[in-house]
């Protein structure tokens, strides 16, 4: 049991901010018990509350889940990547031309023959351009007749004039 | 670290924050909601709370800067913080018989403290921290506390002899 004076000490100690945890230790156990000497009674209360306020607990809940869908992001964004890589992968292989030495039989055999049938196409396409062509010449004769057409009939007209006849 | 790690890194100090938050917020709600937003806070920076020796000294400091920061901007709205806890003492009857009880002006006169009063004694006397933990975590030098801390007790005491004095109000 400590003694009144002792007690007295720590106090005075205690409102100078001068006790340590295990002093104020012991003022907390002396007033938590019932005998208090009655000048203390202001301390007394103080503790009492210091003790009951202790007790008061944090209760609501705290989502803490949230973290989970920044993980699946993480893995999209993973996958996302693996498949751009790979149809770039892909793209690249595919572009590399082939040399002619490389083909079977069989598609050199198509190539040529694709070939020839492209060059035949182009020599005929040629032709037919030429002959076109002949065509455009005809025109331009046929648009010169036509103006000389137009001096016979700018004749006509004069020849009407003269001979008054009534125009239609 | 997984959702259960976490739980017991937080579960020792949570009802610190927590209390800690109510001393300077006052209302209940507002603490709850305050220790909600540390928590999420920890939950969200936890690669880098593995880098901090202390977890309970940096959340501490961490609360305190939260909840005066909330004070500071409901001041600026020109708001005050609803203390439901007190809200109609004056009203009935009941209430005035229980705020006869003592303990409760405690509150009361804590309540009026300044805020670095409030803390240093809500560390001290409530959570019962050493005073080289107080000082770390609000970056005092310990003088600087003890002097605080004493000015708090001292008020503490002669308005509750006051009180009992002058009978209530």
């Amino acid at each position: 049991m400590v003694s009144d004076k002792h007690i007295e000490t720590l106090l005075e100690k205690y409102d100078n901010g001068e006790t340590t945890l295990k002093e104020e230790q012991q003022l907390r156990a002396y007033f938590a018990q019932g005998t208090i000497a009655p000048h203390l009674e202001s301390y007394r209360v103080m503790f009492q509350y210091f003790s009951n306020t202790k007790e008061e607990t944090f209760t609501k809940e705290v989502p803490i889940h949230a973290k989970k869908r920044s993980y699946i992001y993480q893995w999209i964004s993973v996958a996302a990547v693996i498949v751009i890589m790979f149809g770039i992968f892909i793209q690249f292989n595919n572009d590399r031309p082939k040399t002619f030495g490389e083909l079977t039989k069989e598609e050199q055999l198509v190539y040529n023959q694709t070939k020839e049938a492209l060059n035949l196409l182009s020599s005929k396409f040629n032709q037919g351009a030429s002959n076109v062509s002949v065509l455009g010449v005809v025109g331009n004769q046929f648009d010169k007749g036509a103006e000389q057409v137009e001096y016979v009939s700018e004749f006509s007209k004069t020849t009407n004039k003269i001979l008054k006849q009534p125009n239609k | 670290m997984t959702q259960a790690d976490f739980v017991n890194i937080v579960m020792p100090f949570k009802d610190k924050v927590f209390r800690l938050a109510k001393r300077l917020l006052v209302s209940r709600e507002e603490a709850e909601d305050a220790t909600q937003e540390i928590l999420l806070k920890l939950w969200n920076n936890q690669e880098k709370m593995e880098d901090y020796k202390n977890v309970e000294a940096f959340s501490m400091t961490m609360t305190k800067n939260f909840c005066l920061d909330r004070l500071k901007s409901k001041q600026a709205q020109n708001l005050k913080i609803v203390h439901s806890n007190y809200q109609d003492n004056n009203t009935s009857l009941q209430k005035q018989i229980e705020l006869n009880d003592s303990v409760d002006w405690v509150s009361k006169i804590i309540e009026a403290l300044p805020e670095q009063q409030k803390i240093i004694l809500q560390l001290r006397d409530i959570e019962q921290y050493e005073f080289e933990e107080i000082a770390e975590m609000l970056e005092m030098n310990q003088t600087a506390i003890r002097v605080a801390l004493s000015r708090a007790r001292k008020t503490i005491r002669e308005e509750l002899t006051n009180k009992h004095n002058y009978g209530v109000r």
